[in-house]
């Protein structure tokens, strides 16, 4: 940054400028001033679910866009990631007393049973955060109870899973039939991904979606979403 | 001086911490190569032929062989692309699946020492792969993580290897044939990866004098012209007493890093090898243009 760039005092701005500059200021990574463009937006009555859609997710739907394309590298989309959540830590209380959801979808994640693997999950779970998804992340080697006691208790609209090697990607496979033994996957789309994953794979273990990589994900789970309501 | 020897039917690869680093070739793998898989798993072998070859030729001391393609039969198919591989080339051959009954089908036929790839610390993986490594004569690479994840801390990483070697002993494998993969994460996620795989590299080279390698194009993951942060990192892992990589070979300016690295740190004597593989001779004139192969006297 130049440093005869003009400085931009946030609360100057009226709620339209404002919420361009919030989305100019996550896709640059800039926790705080985000943090201070949802203060100002709560001080001036804006609705929290409002706030989330047209300044966070919107934000974040172009830095998945320039993610996807090779425009933006990992390291950005981490600082991006950081700064949505910076906001979310503000909204998220609002939200969850607010009367209709906001949240595009309830979303469980983890990596199955036998891999430690959580990069790939993670940017996932990051995309999907900033697509408006409350994520729920369970974290590495996950054996099929943890995901039944999550999907038990969160009730989400989706649930995904991550493998990263040959040997445990199958147990994916585990995890899926037992949730259909259930009766749960008739109402629980669930998507797979993984470096060593292919489509052939996922359709093999009867998964609903293959996610190739973090920003598609993203974008299938909002897909999967708009069809089912 | 520790010293990890592998080897085919009639060539020797020594990984040691005054020897030249061992550039072990990381293409024959189906991760992420969509029409590679569907070949394998046909049957259909022309690219592992080739990519055997061409990564010889840019410089491979090693070649890795994975078959990891979901839904084949990863014993059958690995097995076949060993012998195949070995039958192309004379490098000794790092035998790379996360499946057992692969890694033992490999072994079985494959021609002199190979390196096993890998073992975690996870007791489930070490008490089915160690008992192999020791029935084959065999070398593994230890991968510093265990039940509970990658840990964070170097130090923490260092305490997993030092588990594996001790767990490798009860089974009669000793040390030197434990090569410990200290695991490099990516420097776009973990701004202080390359100082705390530094660290642990010293400490196992120092402490535990164990050789190690590690996947080094995971530490650029995620970034723009990855190949010049690979060519960089190299090196400075040769520094910090790496002594070996799986890496792709094929790409630019990578066999030169590691090369130089290598006359650099003083194992390359006479820069030997360097001017070797770089000498220009001239098209003509009187000279010899430059040394032959070296005549054992004595």
């Amino acid at each position: 940054m130049s440093d005869d760039e003009e400085e931009i005092i946030l609360r100057d701005l009226n709620d339209e400028e404002l919420v361009a500059q919030m989305q100019d200021d996550l896709y640059d990574g800039l926790r705080d001033e985000v943090f201070e463009g949802v203060e100002i937006l709560l001080e001036r009555k804006w609705d929290p679910n409002a706030i989330l859609s047209d300044a966070l997710v919107e934000g974040m739907r172009i830095v998945g866009i320039d993610f996807r394309d090779g425009i933006l590298f990992v390291p950005e989309v981490l600082q991006c990631a950081s700064a949505m959540k910076g906001g979310m830590g503000l909204l998220r209380p609002l939200l969850a007393a607010s009367e209709h959801a906001a949240s595009t979808g309830k979303y469980v994640i983890g990596t199955v049973k036998g891999d430690i693997h959580d990069i790939g999950k993670n940017l996932v779970g990051m995309m999907l955060e900033g697509a408006g998804f409350e994520v729920i992340d369970l974290g590495i080697n996950n054996p099929v109870e943890n995901y039944l006691e999550a999907i038990d208790k969160h009730k989400p609209d989706i649930l995904g899973m991550s493998a990263l090697l040959t040997t445990t990607m199958p147990y994916m496979g585990v995890v899926i039939e037992e949730l259909d033994k259930r009766g749960i996957l008739k109402e629980l789309p669930v998507m797979v991904g993984g470096a060593p994953l292919n489509q052939e794979f996922a359709d093999a273990i009867n998964a609903h979606t293959y996610g190739r990589d973090a920003a598609m994900s993203a974008e299938l789970a909002k897909t999967i979403i708009g069809r089912n309501r | 001086m520790t010293r990890t020897i592998i080897s085919s039917a009639t060539k020797e690869v020594v990984m040691g911490f005054d020897q030249p680093f061992v550039m072990i070739g990381e293409r024959i793998n189906p991760t992420g190569r969509p029409k590679f898989s569907a070949e394998l798993k046909a049957g259909d072998y022309w690219r592992v032929k080739e990519d055997a070859l061409a990564q010889v030729a840019a410089g491979a001391q090693v070649l890795d062989v994975n078959a990891g393609v979901p839904l084949a039969d990863e014993p059958k198919i690995l097995a076949e692309i060993v012998e195949l591989v070995q039958s192309l080339t004379d490098v000794p051959l790092c035998i790379d699946s996360s499946i057992i009954a692969a890694l033992e089908a490999g072994l079985k036929v494959y021609k002199g020492k190979a390196l096993v790839n890998s073992t975690t610390a996870e007791e489930e993986v070490l008490e089915q792969v160690l008992p192999l490594v020791a029935k084959y004569g065999a070398a593994v690479v230890a991968i510093s993580n265990d039940e509970t994840g990658i840990s964070e801390d170097p130090d923490e990483r260092f305490e997993v290897a030092k588990r594996i070697v001790e767990h490798a002993a009860d089974y009669g494998i000793k040390p030197e044939d434990v090569v410990v993969d200290p695991l490099v994460m990516p420097i776009g996620a973990v701004t202080t990866a390359g100082q705390d795989v530094f660290r642990l590299i010293r400490r196992l080279r120092d402490e535990l004098k164990v050789n190690t390698t590690c996947g080094a194009s995971n530490v650029s993951f995620g970034l723009p012209n990855r190949q010049a942060i690979n060519n960089a990192f190299l090196p400075m892992l040769a520094t910090a007493g790496m002594t070996s990589a799986i890496l792709n070979v094929t790409h630019e300016g990578q066999v030169a890093a590691v090369k130089a690295a290598d006359v650099l740190n003083g194992v390359d004597p006479h820069c030997a090898n360097w001017i070797k593989t770089y000498r220009q001779p001239p098209a003509e004139g009187e000279g010899r243009g430059g040394r032959r192969g070296s005549r054992r006297r004595g």
